[in-house]
Parts: C-alpha cells; structure tokens; sequence
C-alpha cells in the first residue's frame, strides 16, 4: 500500500486526491488518528490512504452559541481542551488517544457521557463530506435545531469511511460542570450488579454515568453525578441502591474510575466484542464474560457492553466470539479491536438482516458508485 | 429508471386496494376526498385521487406494493397536523391514512421501550409509561399528533433544547420502502452494525418510504421540576436574560419566549394572568435530581431580578404550572384575536443573534404595515413568528408570505435556518437554495434514490425541483474476497 501519513495539507487536496482515486478506480481508505483501522468487516487492503492529518483548522467556536466548526482530523483532546477554556466540552468521550473527531464520528465510538448526552450522531449539527466523484456536499446547519434536508451527518456517523470522507463537522458543545462525585458498588454476583444497575436506571436522578464493569471475579456499578451538587444526588442514589441490596461508597475524585472504564473498550494486543444487549439481560452478559474469563465494561441505560477477550490464541477466541452469538442470541456480538488472524476466522459483523443489508448496498452504491471507500468494510 | 406515467384512472387500483383493505377503508367520493386535502397548514389543498385507511403493516405493505405496481405515487398522513405540507396529497395520487393503526404493541418498561404503531398519538406514549417514566419529545400538537407523524418530521417541542427531539429517541423501525419490501432495521438495543439507516429515516418527511412500527425511547420522569414566568419590558432584555441562563452552565427542560403582542392574544384567550403590558414574557423551566433543580433554579431568579425582571411568578404547585404554560401552549391558537389569518415560519437563528434577529423582524414588520406575534423557543434559538394578515384585504396575504420569506432569509442570513421543527414539506421548499447549494441537494437526492427510485413516496416535497434517478453508474467491482470466495456481496 502507498501510505501517505502526512496526509493531504488542505480539504481542497483531499478531494482532489479522492476524485482521481475514484477515476482510476484506486480503493483508499480515510486515516484520522488511525486508532480504529481494523474495525468493521475485513475488506481487501486498500491501495491508498488518505489521512485527515492537514485538515486541523478549530474553524469556529460560538462560545455563546455553544457550538462548534472542526475540521474532521482535529484531535479530539485538542479540541477538548480549546473548549475547556471556555468552560465547555464537547460531550464525547471515548477512549481517544489520539484520536480524531472525524474519526470518533465516522466510528460512531463514545464513552460514559453517552448515557446522557447522546452519542457522535446526537451531537453533530451539520457535515461537509466529499464523495468519490468529487462532489463536496453540506448536509445540517450550526444551530442546535434543523430539520432542513435530510440528515446525511447520521448516516455518514458510524459509516467507517465507506460513503466518503467526512471534511469538516458542525457540533454542539455543553457546559463542563464544575463539580463531579460517583457513587459506586461492588458485587461478584452479576444477579446483584443486574438489579442495583436497573434500580438506579430507572430512578428518577439525572446522572451524566451509569455504568457496570465485571472481570477477575468481582464487579461493580458505578453512577456519575455532574454539575453544582453532585455530592446529595449521589447520596441519593446511595438510598437507591441500598434498597436494590448493595450498598456503595461515594467517590469525589472519581476521574481515574472513569477512564478505567473508557480504557475497558479497547484491548490493545487481544479483542474486543461489542454486545449489543438490552438492560435485563445486562446479567446474563456478565455471566457469559465470567464463563469466557472477559472483562467487560457495561453501559447500563444503553445494554451496551465492551468485552474484551485477552491472553488467548486466535483459535481459542474465535471459539468465545461464536459461542457468545450462540448464547447471547438475538443480541447482536461485534468485532472491534481484534487482531487480523481472529478476523480471518470469524465475521467481526456477525449475522445481519437481509432486508436491511440490500438496503445499506444501496446507499453505498448511490453514495460512492466507483465502490473505492473501504470497500467490504460495511458492504 | 422506470419510466410509468402515473395514470389518472384509479378504478383499478381503487378495487385492488378495496380488496386489501375491505370497501369501507377506501375513499373516493370527491366530498369525502375533501377532507384531507390540507394537513395543518391550510394555505395549500390538493384532493386526492383515493384515500386508503389500511388497518395493518401487513395492509400498508400491500397498498405500497399496489401503488408500486400501478405506478401511482402515494402520501402517507398521520394525524394532518403538520405545519409545512408535508402531508398535502398528490393530485391523482394515493393518500394513506394511518389512522387505524395506532395500537400500542409493547411496553418495555423494564428495558425502557415501548414499540408502537405509527398512529399512536404523542401523548399516548407518556400515558403507557407513566407515571414513572415519559417520552420527552412534546410537541404543542401532542394531543392529536401522531408518533409516525413525529418521525416523518423529527419532531420537537417545548423540552427539546434539554431533551432531543424524535431523532435522539427512535431505537427501531419497521419500515415498508416505495417499492412494496419490508425492512426492518434497529431494535430494542443501539449500536447494531451497519448504517445508521434509522437516523437517515427520521425526519426525511415520509420521501423514503412509511414506518410501520416503531421503538422508542422512554426515560424516567424527573425528580424534581421547577417553573416559572419572568416578565421584562422588551424582548431584548429576556434574550439577555437566555444568554445569561445558558452561559452560566445551565441547562433548562425549556426556556420560551413570547413577545407583547402573543402574550395580549394568550392572555385575552386564556386569563392566564400575563400582563398585558409586558414586553416580554419569559418560562423557565428546569428539572432534574432536586438538589440540582433547587440551586439552579435560584441561579435563574437571581439572574431575572438582576436583570430587570418587572416581575416574576413561580409555579408553587402543579396547577401553577400548567397555568403559565397555558398560555404558551395557546399563543397560536390566540391569534385570531390579533387577526383573522396568520402566517407561521419556523426558522431558527443562533442564539447569541437573537436581538439582531428580532430588530430585522420589528423593521420588516414596519416596512410591509403587519403585525408580526413573537413565539419562540429560546433556548435553541427557534423562532415562531406569527405574520398576521387578513385574507380578505386585496394584496394582503402576498404581502405576508413576502415578508415571511423575508424573515426566513433574515434568519439563514445570521447563520441559521429554515425550519427547526415544522418540516420543509411543501411550503419552505423554495427556501432551500438559500441553505444549500446544487451539491448539497444533488446528494440529498441519493439517499432519495437508495431508498425510492421511482419518485414515489411524497413526491414534490422537501427538494425545491423535482429530480429523477438514475441508474446506479459506475462498474460492478467484484470484491477480492468474492473472487477468492471467501465472501458474498452481502
């Protein structure tokens, strides 16, 4: 593969570089902080890259507005930390490293804040993409509401670079709270973890967290409070949880818990699955990542959970990955971070509806009909 | 591209469509297809050529795929509340009424979802899951209108600056697509792989096909609610007072504006107790865990009394409440006391140009000898003037519908756009160009295209000109992995 890591230095060479490969009938691939190549489907090496690398411009921050322009390759902690001078964030947090928003979009990957903000889908206003023909289009606005035209920054969130490559994004910001506290309990018995995460999902405390994590034989739910009195609304969900049979301890400083379970959804040498559950079967997941020896990290409102499964051969974790669709079925089990060998054994997607997959082909025909964005990676 | 002129002869398609849905859910008698010639915006009408009442998915899958056969293009209509035409029939078309399914098929409260026919109205949804929990999205229609009408349109409400709107709550769909095929895409659970095929469907104004069934998303009711009214002299200090709010970290469930002349048409419908002479009247409402909601809230009346606040009325109890809210919920309906027919636009501005905004509007107002009524969600800076007219005055309604486009130029002047939540639908489609450009339509027109080839969902709205599809260009590229086969296409 021809790498281009320094990547075109403007949006205008990038489209110019992404129209020749789609007359030449070249495939390439979009590199933000190249965090997350190997996730989707396992499509063919792509003969050129294209990174987002030059296209780092923060165009606007509206403070007043409370909304954001960015180029796409704008590292994600660069940006946070542009916002934070203005005492706000953009409500994303997912393991970034290095990061990209771009990136973060076009992987649709989030963190915690998830649970009350919303994730990249939620949060981006508006979009400049470019197609494989050339085309530079805009889809959304700047303002927090619009319903003008259709909504191509959803459908571009979560495409993997498959439709084209997202420019330039148009966000919404919120305040960064002043104050956090966490409340948090722990249990071995995914039965009691199951209950306290479903009482504290279902009461009425507005938290900016509730997540599960479970592995090494113990576990733990943990709820997040932001803003000026964190401390009472997380003695109040203590009361909720002693009522549900576990009691926990409140945490001020609860960053470091935090990013532990940001960290929980990347594994960097063995493989993560991405189980798509629902809230009362958060337990039988915990069950199945005990059964296999994963770690799991769980978002509770959202039945999301990150299981990695590490120290195994590529054999013995296909072996996990199928058993857990068989036994997690009809939960949906993906790929994410996975060496290649498990990809070559396994289909990082897993089973999907017929309907909707003659549907997706669709898209991606009208959207890039050269077929050169990653292709395979989504169809 | 399949090129079939629609034909103005419904007799065989009206028979194969009393055979689906039984005689007596097909209408064709030209008096009976007056009735759902507008929706909610009635300065447009087109009879239909038939109205079809299907009483299942199954029947709505049989009566696209009839259209679909019979090249017959087809509207698909909720309650008809809509205030942009999207609901507006196609002459010698086919309007499907969704009326008869609005069974509620599950309530989820455990997983916090509820699955829904498309006809189940808005507030029905908070009715099935409350007390404990509600569905945020609430708009002023939320009475009648319906959630397969709220998807179409990704609709919002009084909450959505806090809350999100449709969009945000949508977790599935079951959806029949133009050509008569049944898809179902989502669930229950998030982060399914594939494309978010979901968030492309929500709000693309039923031009992509028709939602039969539809989870949604339902959240706790709040612990605590505090509201209350705040009344300035001008509309220019309550924008001040939003900036303030909102800059200092808050985050209200609503924050709503009316100007002097909406609060004299609310207060003369509804005695509410607005005073007439206000400027401005300003509701905050905030809600939340209650140890938040109390400081906060003290934040806000500190924020309006420092601010020139001539008064302010706090919401003791429920009944409190929903009086201040009466008469924001009213302001349209008490129009006609300011004039026999108004004009309502739905742009939206960044917040911080919210007084240079409102000058323009006052200017404008001046200059065309209307009045203009100011309702408007603050908070995400959604403007709802009301251009007041009489139809009867020679010249008068022309010159409303100039000065009400020329608001909406005013509001993507200063960066922001032509409808928030009303939807482009028929009447803000030639409103587009002014916020995109050719490119921007053109691959509009794709996502179009995936999903309806021949043009036949809700032709001639949301895209300014009516456009065709192609063929799919470009060459079938065999994946390497096919080639070896190791994989198929799909």
């Amino acid at each position: 593969m021809q790498s281009v890591s320094d990547g075109p230095a403007t949006a205008a060479q990038l489209v110019d570089a992404l129209r020749e490969a789609g007359q030449a009938g070249t495939t390439v691939r979009f590199r933000g902080g190249g965090t997350k190549l190997a996730w989707g489907a396992c499509g063919p090496e792509p003969e050129r890259e294209l990174a987002t690398v030059g296209l780092d411009r923060i165009v606007e921050h509206n403070a007043g507005d409370l909304t954001a322009v960015l180029e796409a390759g704008v590292p994600l902690e660069r940006a946070q930390a542009a916002f934070a001078e203005a005492g706000q964030m953009l409500a994303l947090d997912p393991p970034a490293g290095d990061a990209t928003v771009g990136g973060v979009v076009a992987a649709a990957d989030s963190g915690p804040l998830r649970s009350r903000y919303g994730g990249p889908r939620d949060l981006v206003l508006g979009m400049t993409v470019a197609l494989s023909d050339g085309t530079v289009a805009r889809s959304g606005g700047k303002v927090i509401k619009n319903v003008a035209g259709y909504d191509l920054a959803k459908l571009f969130s979560g495409s993997l670079g498959t439709l084209g490559a997202i420019l330039e994004l148009s966000v919404r910001l919120h305040p960064l709270p002043e104050a956090t506290a966490t409340i948090a309990a722990g249990s071995p018995e995914p039965g009691a973890l199951g209950r306290a995460a479903l009482a504290l999902s279902h009461c009425p405390l507005e938290h900016a967290g509730l997540d599960l994590r479970f592995g090494g034989g113990e576990g733990a739910v943990l709820m997040r409070f932001a803003g000026a009195e964190p401390l009472k609304q997380a003695e109040a969900a203590a009361r909720v949880l002693h009522e549900a049979g576990l009691d926990g301890s409140v945490v001020e400083d609860d960053e470091a818990a935090w990013r532990r379970q940001r960290e929980g959804q990347r594994s960097a040498n063995g493989s993560i699955v991405r189980v798509s559950a629902r809230q009362t079967t958060l337990p039988k997941v915990m069950e199945q990542a005990r059964r296999h020896g994963a770690r799991l990290v769980g978002r509770v409102p959202l039945g999301l959970c990150w299981l990695a499964l590490e120290d195994r051969s590529a054999g013995e974790a296909a072996t996990a990955v199928e058993e857990l669709r068989r036994e997690l079925a009809p939960h949906s089990c993906s790929l994410l971070d996975s060496p290649s060998e498990l990809r070559g054994r396994v289909d990082p997607r897993g089973p999907r509806d017929d309907g909707e997959l003659l549907l997706t082909q669709r898209v991606k025909q009208r959207f890039d009909p050269a077929g050169i964005c990653s292709p395979g990676v989504v169809v | 591209m399949t090129s079939v002129a629609a034909s103005r002869d419904l007799t065989g398609l009206a028979a194969e469509l009393r055979g689906i849905v039984g005689d007596e859910h097909v209408v064709n008698h030209e008096h009976q297809l007056r009735t759902y010639a507008s929706d909610g915006l009635l300065q447009y009408a087109v009879t239909p050529g038939l109205v079809v009442l299907p009483g299942s998915a199954e029947e709505v899958l049989r009566v696209v795929a009839a259209c679909h056969t019979a090249g017959t293009p087809f509207v698909a209509r909720g309650a008809g509340s809509g205030l942009s035409g999207g609901a507006l029939p196609v002459e010698h078309g086919v309007l499907i009424a969704l009326s008869r399914l609005r069974r509620i098929l599950e309530v989820d409260l455990d997983n916090q979802r509820v699955l829904v026919e498309p006809g189940v109205t808005n507030i029905a949804v908070s009715q099935a899951v409350g007390p404990s929990h509600y569905y945020p999205p609430d708009p002023s229609s939320q009475i009648v209108c319906t959630i397969g009408g709220n998807v179409a349109e990704n609709s919002g409400g009084a909450h959505c600056f806090k809350y999100g709107f449709t969009t945000n709550y949508v977790t599935g769909l079951e959806l029949v697509l133009p050509d008569g095929s049944l898809v179902r895409l989502g669930g229950r659970e998030s982060d399914l792989p594939g494309y978010d095929l979901i968030g492309a469907f929500v709000g693309s104004e039923g031009t992509l096909g028709v939602a039969t069934k539809i989870w949604l998303r339902v959240i706790p009711r709040p612990e605590s609610v505090r509201t209350l009214v705040a009344f300035f002299e001008s509309t220019s200090e309550a924008g001040e007072v939003v900036s303030e709010i909102v800059s200092g970290g808050i985050v209200p469930g609503a924050i709503e504006m009316m100007d002097n002349l909406s609060i004299r048409a609310a207060e003369g419908a509804t005695g509410a107790g607005y005073p007439q002479d206000a400027g401005a009247a300003l509701v905050v409402e905030l809600d939340g865990s209650e140890a938040e909601c109390e400081v906060r809230f003290d934040e806000v009346l500190r924020i309006c009394r420092g601010a020139g606040s001539t008064s302010v009325r706090v919401a003791e109890d429920d009944v409190e409440r929903e009086l201040i809210w009466k008469a924001r919920k009213a302001a349209f309906a008490a129009m006609g006391r300011i004039a026999p027919n108004y004009y309502v636009q739905d742009g939206v501005i960044p917040r911080t140009k919210l007084p240079e905004v409102l000058r323009q509007i006052d200017e404008l107002a001046r200059e065309y000898e209307l009045q203009v009524a100011n309702v408007f969600h603050a908070g995400d800076g959604n403007l709802h003037p009301l251009v007041c007219y009489d139809g009867h005055r020679r010249g008068e309604p022309e010159r409303a519908e100039e000065l009400a486009g020329l608001i909406v130029k005013a509001c993507v002047d200063a960066g922001g756009s032509i409808t928030g939540e009303h939807g482009v639908g028929v009447d803000k489609k030639r409103y587009m160009p002014q916020m995109f450009g050719e490119a921007d339509l053109a691959t509009f027109q794709r996502l179009r295209c995936a999903f309806d080839p021949e043009g036949l969902a809700n032709p001639g709205k949301v895209m300014p000109t009516p456009r065709l599809c192609g063929e799919v260009p470009g060459p079938y590229r065999q994946h390497p992995l096919e080639a070896a086969g190791l994989a198929e296409r799909f």
